[in-house]
């Protein structure tokens, strides 16, 4: 493996490091709050994917900006956040918080078929290719290889801003403490009058919203194939499950070393490339339970 | 919940309809032995559940002892179905009891998703090494021999038939067995409560694993039974939304009693081969749906929605314990 091959590795996992990251942060985030780990994640990713390809392909078709692309992957994360994340919490989740673990589980199941079916019907099963967004940063060189701008600094940016903004935003604003408070203990925190339901709502919507905001930004690098929300959820899932449930800064640590391990199968032995996620979460599992950077939990008699 | 055989009226009149459909419809015979293959697998589905825990990736022991099936008949040039099936069940166990020592340290979603995850390895494998598993488009299973007798197709599908059948009472009366024997009221008790199960001297995770092993069992049974019937395997006995499937089937069986895999599988067989034509484009969107009706208003299934018609009151002490 030469220098070259070598820093192309990197760069490969860096940015698709920073797309598991924004789908898994998600994840831990629900899951924090909500103690649900919602199987239907990777739909929102999927969605905001083909929401992106598509709606962007219509309006530069109709001549509009290319430059649109990029506010238009923020206005798509948030409307699939709010509009199809939104309500299957409010009228669905909140129904099911008292039911057993496993049942809980199912009910997330149920949902994630639910929306692949409704992918495909409102898509169909063409693959969507809409790279006006990744055209338009242009490529860069460094180290010899000639990379695009858009993999190379946008999204490894964007990722690391999500991950301060969420750092900053849960320190600091109202509704991010409020949203601590009652991932320390709801019970609590409904005693001194917050509103739980409204901040499982809002850390649903959130969640949902960087799931799709990954899928939006993935949607200008690969195509955008049924699927694609399927393997998305069970990554994102060896991510957070190797850092640890709820672990924000872990699950960007996480997903770097996934990412990298992946794009390094690529170049050394291909068909582990699959693999080398599960291996990777496996063997920390075994040796840390709780996942990288989890605690130790209490367990109630 | 007093016995889960409690209700065996519906047992025996399934078991009657079965008997007699291959004879009164010959047309629905594979389709019956499929649908048997299926329920086996399911059973195994079900036996984690009375453990309050729900694998998303069981089709890995339905393909491993599939593709064992596969194997054997094309190293052997035809193969013995008594053989297939042994080592079916064999290779399921061996496998789960490794992978099982892993996983029984893990409850809930962290069970779910990584038997998913050991399920999305193998099907990997099985697509990625097509110079060893035949890729995408699978290996060819030779029609085997029974007890040594050559058949033909005809006879060979009746026997295959019948012989699911019994094979499938069976390990319903076993699994009942395993479920109401002290080994199994403690796999249970993992549900319940597992800190008191341990306060009791015993260790949760080799009462899991005991069970794990048993599923895993009757899992690799429908598996190689499966591969048998279709005379085909490929890496889709390994993808995820079989195991989702076999999920969906216990749940709308019942995963409360073991008629349930029964009960379930033939429903969802025949509903999926004669209505999915119509519903080709929506079918997961109508299992989903399903799946969320049946948790929410149908806890236990249509084993429970029998029992409920056939007996009104006691039932509800039942469904609300």
């Amino acid at each position: 493996m030469n220098v070259q091959l070598f820093a192309l590795a990197i760069v490969d996992g860096v940015s698709y490091a920073a797309l598991v990251f924004l789908v898994a942060v998600g994840l831990t985030l629900i899951f924090g709050v909500l103690r649900v780990l919602n199987v239907a994640h990777g739909s929102f990713y999927a969605i905001g994917a083909y929401t992106t390809a598509s709606v962007g392909g219509a309006i530069f078709a109709a001549g509009f900006s290319p430059w649109l692309a990029f506010p238009l992957m923020i206005v798509a994360a948030v409307l699939v956040g709010t509009l199809i994340g939104g309500p299957i919490e409010k009228f669905l989740l909140s129904r099911i918080y008292h039911l057993e673990d496993v049942l809980q589980i199912l009910v997330t199941f149920a949902v994630f078929l639910i929306l692949e079916d409704f992918q495909r019907l409102v898509w169909g099963v063409q693959p969507l290719f809409e790279a006006t967004a990744l055209n338009q940063l242009g490529t860069v060189t460094v180290f010899g290889i000639t990379y695009t701008a858009y993999q190379l600094i946008f999204l490894p940016v964007v990722a690391v801003l999500v991950l301060v903004g969420l750092r900053l935003g849960l320190r600091r604003t109202l509704t991010g403490r409020l949203i601590t408070a009652v991932t320390e203990d709801r019970e609590a925190a409904i005693t001194i009058g917050i509103d739980a339901e409204k901040v499982y709502l809002i850390t649903f919507i959130v969640g949902a919203s960087l799931a799709a905001l990954g899928g939006a930004l993935a949607s200008a690098t690969t195509s955008v194939v049924p699927g694609m929300g399927a393997d998305m959820i069970v990554l994102s899932f060896a991510v957070v499950a190797t850092a640890g449930l709820g672990q924000i800064e872990g699950a960007a640590i996480t997903a770097l070393m996934i990412g990298l391990g992946r794009s390094f199968a690529v170049y050394v032995w291909p068909e582990m490339q699959v693999l080398v996620p599960y291996l990777i979460m496996f063997g920390v599992l075994l040796v840390r339970p709780q996942g990288l950077f989890g605690g130790i939990e209490a367990r109630k008699i | 919940m007093t016995s889960i055989l409690s209700k065996r009226w519906l047992l025996v009149f399934i078991v009657a309809l079965l008997i007699v459909a291959p004879i009164v419809a010959p047309s629905t015979q594979v389709l019956l032995t499929l649908a048997l293959a299926k329920s086996l697998a399911v059973l195994g589905v079900i036996v984690l559940l009375q453990a309050g825990q729900v694998s998303f990736g069981h089709a890995l022991f339905f393909a491993i002892a599939a593709y064992g099936a596969a194997f054997l008949g094309r190293s052997m040039g035809g193969g013995e179905i008594l053989l297939n099936l042994v080592l079916g069940v064999v290779a399921a166990s061996a496998v789960a009891l490794i992978v099982g020592l892993f996983i029984v340290r893990y409850r809930h979603i962290f069970f779910g998703m990584l038997n998913l995850a050991a399920s999305m390895i193998f099907y990997s494998f099985l697509e990625k090494f097509y110079y060893i598993t035949g890729g995408s488009d699978g290996l060819s299973v030779p029609r085997p021999t029974v007890l040594g007798m050559a058949l033909e197709r005809a006879e060979f599908e009746w026997i295959l038939f019948y012989g699911a059948l019994l094979l499938v009472l069976g390990a319903l009366a076993l699994t009942h067995r395993f479920l109401t024997s002290p080994l199994g009221q403690m796999m249970r008790a993992i549900k319940t409560n597992e800190v008191r199960l341990e306060y009791l001297g015993v260790s949760s995770r080799r009462v899991l694993l005991a069970g794990y092993v048993l599923s895993a069992a009757l899992c690799g049974l429908g598996g190689a039974l499966m591969a048998t019937a279709q005379g085909i395997v490929t890496p889709e006995y390994a993808w995820w939304i079989r195991s989702g499937e076999f999920v969906f089937i216990a749940i709308l069986g019942g995963a409360g009693s073991v008629n349930g895999a029964l009960v379930g599988a033939l429903a969802y067989e025949f509903v999926k081969n004669y209505a999915a034509a119509f519903a080709a484009d929506i079918w997961q969107l109508v299992l989903g749906t399903v799946l969320l009706v049946v948790i929410l208003f149908a806890p236990n299934g249509i084993v429970g929605l029998s029992q409920r018609l056939g007996n009104g009151r006691s039932e509800k002490e039942e469904a609300g314990q």
